[in-house]
Parts: structure tokens; sequence; C-alpha cells
């Protein structure tokens, strides 16, 4: 019985292994200038972890073929000081390799989440509700109009609460449900959420960040491949969650001036 | 013998309309028609983005547009209900239902006028699920989830209200329910235009109720049936 279990657990843990080695179900392709970094310290870690998984597992089975109650009535033997120090020996082994890798990638995590933004970046604001995304330019005028709460009406379009009436910035604002930008255009992007917790993700521009209801979040990204991709709500939001989603379209920069300009004419 | 058998059938002829009489309130033959239309700049409709809901976006070939101020030809004001206010208490709700549609993620019609009491059903018609939730503050609040091939909604409200309409999984989804307490009512169409029939004589305050402006109201007496033309110009802002 020893041996089969050993055979189940080696097949399984090569197969494990050979998916993540020969790229099956690998991630989408990397749109972003931060990407690479981030793509590069996930392989890192990868090959880490995948090493200490086959160790591990290799070893287990090796112990399940060698060392199995073969009904000859043969002593149990323990690793000297008992199950306590083994206990402690892979916390201790566990939490030096977190450690590690944290050392090693937090540079590539801080350029996207503590760097600010370039000071060339254009910035959109971002507005989620339930269950939709919504994105405003600040027009020709370059200048947001303010957001009041209490005017906020999805009845009349007014996703943000404008108030053009007496709020000139306000009036040229652009709001749209899909997010078009230029390529190789830094872009910074102000999240926030008119009611519950949401989350901006994108696997492409490797971009995963939590909207927080009454916080205003600033995140920043320059994407370097045109198309059309898909951006999804990845925090159970409520009954449409799973509905919850927009797209994200780079466009040249020709093309993103024309459009903005239809927009704005509308 | 044969007389007492006449007698029965008379008396119960008799009471039989009297009984339809008092079962329906007096049908009249006035009317009052008018037209309700807008000064000042309209505020612009804004197009909006279905492309997260593909089954819907393909059902429309040109976006679909917000309804709040919905203009026509003519300065014309669409989706005003105009309905008697005073003079018509006690009309009881028709058999037959009102019925509200969930199509191309919109709300068909934009503005449901119905009676107190009035059957009301709610159809999906859409490949996707809808989770209608009517904003009502007078009748009890709910909200309903209706996956695609749901059977549709039966309700009704007891008490009268202009009620907001909201679909809790497509925000830009936006009606209203007008629950009445007359028989007598129209929602202007694309023209601006409304016929109220079917009045009996008497002294009625006729309003007219638009979603973002205030409501306004004209008094209207009806002698036998006389058709009589009321109209409204309801005063618009740019913003």
């Amino acid at each position: 019985m020893g041996k089969f279990f050993a055979i189940v657990l080696t097949v399984i843990t090569l197969v494990s292994a050979s998916i993540f080695a020969m790229h099956i179900w690998w991630m989408p392709v990397d749109i972003s200038v931060h990407g690479p970094a981030l793509d590069k310290q996930f392989g890192e870690t990868l090959m880490g972890t995948g090493f200490g998984f086959l160790v591990a597992q290799l070893s287990l089975a090796y112990f399940l073929w060698k060392f199995a109650d073969k009904g000859d009535g043969r002593k149990v033997r323990e690793f000297p000081g008992g199950p306590k120090v083994t206990i402690i020996t892979a916390v201790v082994l566990v939490g030096l390799e977190i450690l590690a890798l944290s050392f090693v990638g937090q540079k590539a995590w801080a350029s996207v989440n503590l760097d600010p933004a370039p000071p060339n970046a254009m910035h959109i604001d971002v507005q989620a509700e339930q269950f939709a995304f919504y994105f405003r330019y600040a027009g020709p005028d370059g200048q947001f109009g303010a957001v009041h709460p209490e005017k906020i009406s999805d009845g009349n379009g007014n996703y943000f609460g404008l108030d053009p009436e007496n709020d000139i910035p306000a009036r040229d604002d652009i709001v749209v449900g899909s997010l078009t930008i230029p390529v190789n255009q830094p872009i910074l992007l102000t999240i926030h959420s008119k009611d519950v917790g949401h989350s901006f993700y994108v696997r492409e521009l490797r971009i995963q960040q939590d909207f927080v209801p009454g916080i205003v979040i600033p995140v920043h990204f320059t994407a370097t491949q045109t198309g059309k991709f898909e951006i999804v709500c990845t925090q159970l939001c409520g009954l449409g969650h799973y509905n919850m989603k927009a797209y994200l379209e780079v466009l040249p920069q020709d093309q993103f001036d024309q459009w903005l300009k239809a927009q704005a004419g509308q | 013998m044969r007389s007492g058998y006449f007698t029965a059938l008379a008396v119960a002829v008799l009471l039989g309309s009297g009984m339809l009489v008092f079962a329906k309130p007096p049908a009249g033959s006035g009317s009052i028609t008018g037209k309700v239309t807008y000064t000042g700049t309209p505020p612009k409709m804004k197009p909006i983005d279905m492309s997260k809901e593909p089954s819907c976006a393909k059902q429309h070939a040109t976006p679909v547009m917000t309804q709040n101020v919905t203009t026509g030809p003519g300065n014309a004001l669409q989706w005003v209900v105009v309905y008697i206010s005073a003079g018509d208490e006690g009309s009881s709700a028709p058999s037959q239902g009102a019925r509200y549609d969930q199509k191309g993620c919109e709300y068909l019609p934009h503005v449901l006028p119905m009676q107190v009491a009035q059957q009301l059903q709610i159809y999906n018609d859409d490949q996707t699920s809808h989770n209608i939730h009517p904003l009502s503050k007078t009748n009890p609040e709910w909200n309903k989830s209706q996956p695609p091939g749901s059977p549709p909604i039966d309700t009704k409200y007891d008490k009268a209200e202009f009620i907001p309409v909201k679909c809790n999984i497509h925000p830009w989804m936006h009606g209203y329910f007008a629950v009445l307490n007359t028989s007598h009512y129209a929602v202007s169409g694309e023209d601006g235009s409304f016929d109220i029939k079917g009045l009996p004589p008497g002294k009625y305050t006729v309003t007219a109720w638009q979603e973002q402006y205030p409501a306004q109201s004209q008094e209207v007496t009806i002698s036998g049936s006389e058709a009589k033309t009321a109209n409204f110009v309801f005063k618009v802002l740019p913003y």
C-alpha cells in the first residue's frame, strides 16, 4: 500500500509541476511598462516555491516507498527531538522564504503601488458602483468638476454627482462607461466607490486594485500595446458582481485624440 | 304562476342593472385634450454605454439615450403623466393588468401609468438577469431578481405614488411607475399630446407630472359631453 501511495504522489507532483513548467494555462500577454518586472518576480517566486514543492513531495514519496509498514513488526523511529523540533524548523524555513521574497519583490511592487505617477500622466477619474464602472475625462478645459454625492443620479446619467448648473469646470467633463486610453502614455486613475468595495482588475495590465468606500486611491500605468481588454470587478460586491465589467480600449494617439474630440462634441 | 315568474325575472333584471350602475363609476363622454411643451433650453440627453451587456447592446443600432427630459418637435415634452388629481375619486381598478417590460436593458415604457390596486406584470424579455427595484416610499419597497426566462412578476400597489424604478444590476436602467387614484389619465406622446376620454360632467383638477420638474395643475369644468383643451408648459433648464 505504501508503494502505491508513493507512486500516486509522484505522479500528482510531476503532473502539477509540468503544467507550470510547460506554461499550460499560462498568464495572458502583458501590455504594461511595469508588467515585465512583475512577471519576472512572479517567475522567480514560482521557481523557488516550485523547487521546494518538488523536494518536499518527492522526499515524502521516497519515505513512503522505503519506510512504509511491511507488517514485519519493526519499531517506529522518530527524528531526534520529535515533532516539536520539526514544526519549529518548518515555521522558520517558511518564514525565511516569505521574508526573502518580500525583500526581493518589494521593488517591483513599489514601482506600481508606492511611487507617484509621472507628472505628464493623463488623469482619468473612475467611479465604481453596483454593478458598473464609469470613467470621467476632464474635457477641453483640463479641469474636473467638483463631485457632489447628493447629486448622483443614475436616471439622468449623472453617475459622478456633477453640478454643471453652478460649477463651470463640470460642464465639459466627459463621462463614459468604457476606458479608452492612448498607447505609450502614462495614465493616472483616481478610483473611488459610490457604494461598497469593488476592484479594478485588468489581467493584461498586471493591475489589481481594490476600491475602498470613502477613499480615493491613485493607480498608474502605461499601456504598451493597442487593443481591447476586459476590466473586471474581483471583489465580491453583491448580486450582480458576476456581471460587473467594462472594457479598456488602448488606441494609437491620433485615434484617441479623435475619439476624445468626438466625445467632447456630444 | 306565470306572472310570478315574470315578476321575479323583472326584479332580477332591475337588481342586476342597479348593481351594475353602483359597481361602475358613471361613464361620461367628456374629454380633455392638450399638448405638453417646454420653454427654455432642455438638457442634452446622454448616450448609454451598454457594452458590458453585449446581448442588450446588439439590440440597439444607435445608443439608447437617457430619457429624463425627452423632447420632440415643436418643443414637445414626452413622458408627462396628465391625470385627474381631484374630482374623480372612487373609480375601481380595471380587470386588465398593466404590463412593464425589461427589453434591451431598457424599461418599456419609460413611464407606466396604472391605477391603485391594478395588477402589474413585469416581464424580463432579455437574455440576461435583471433585478427590478421600485424605490417606493408610501408603498412597501421591494426588489426582485429575474433570470432570463423567468415568469413575469405579478404585483400591485395599494397607494397612489410616483415611484422611480431602477435595476440593481444595470445602473443605467431607469423608469417610473405612476400609481394613480383615477382611471382618467394619459401620458404625453412624442408630439407632447395627450387625450383623456370618458369624463362625466364635473369639476376637475388636471395635473401634469414630469419626473424632473415640479408638477402643474389646472381646473377644468366639463358639462355634458364637452371636449375641453388644457395645455401645459414646463420651464426647463440646460443643466
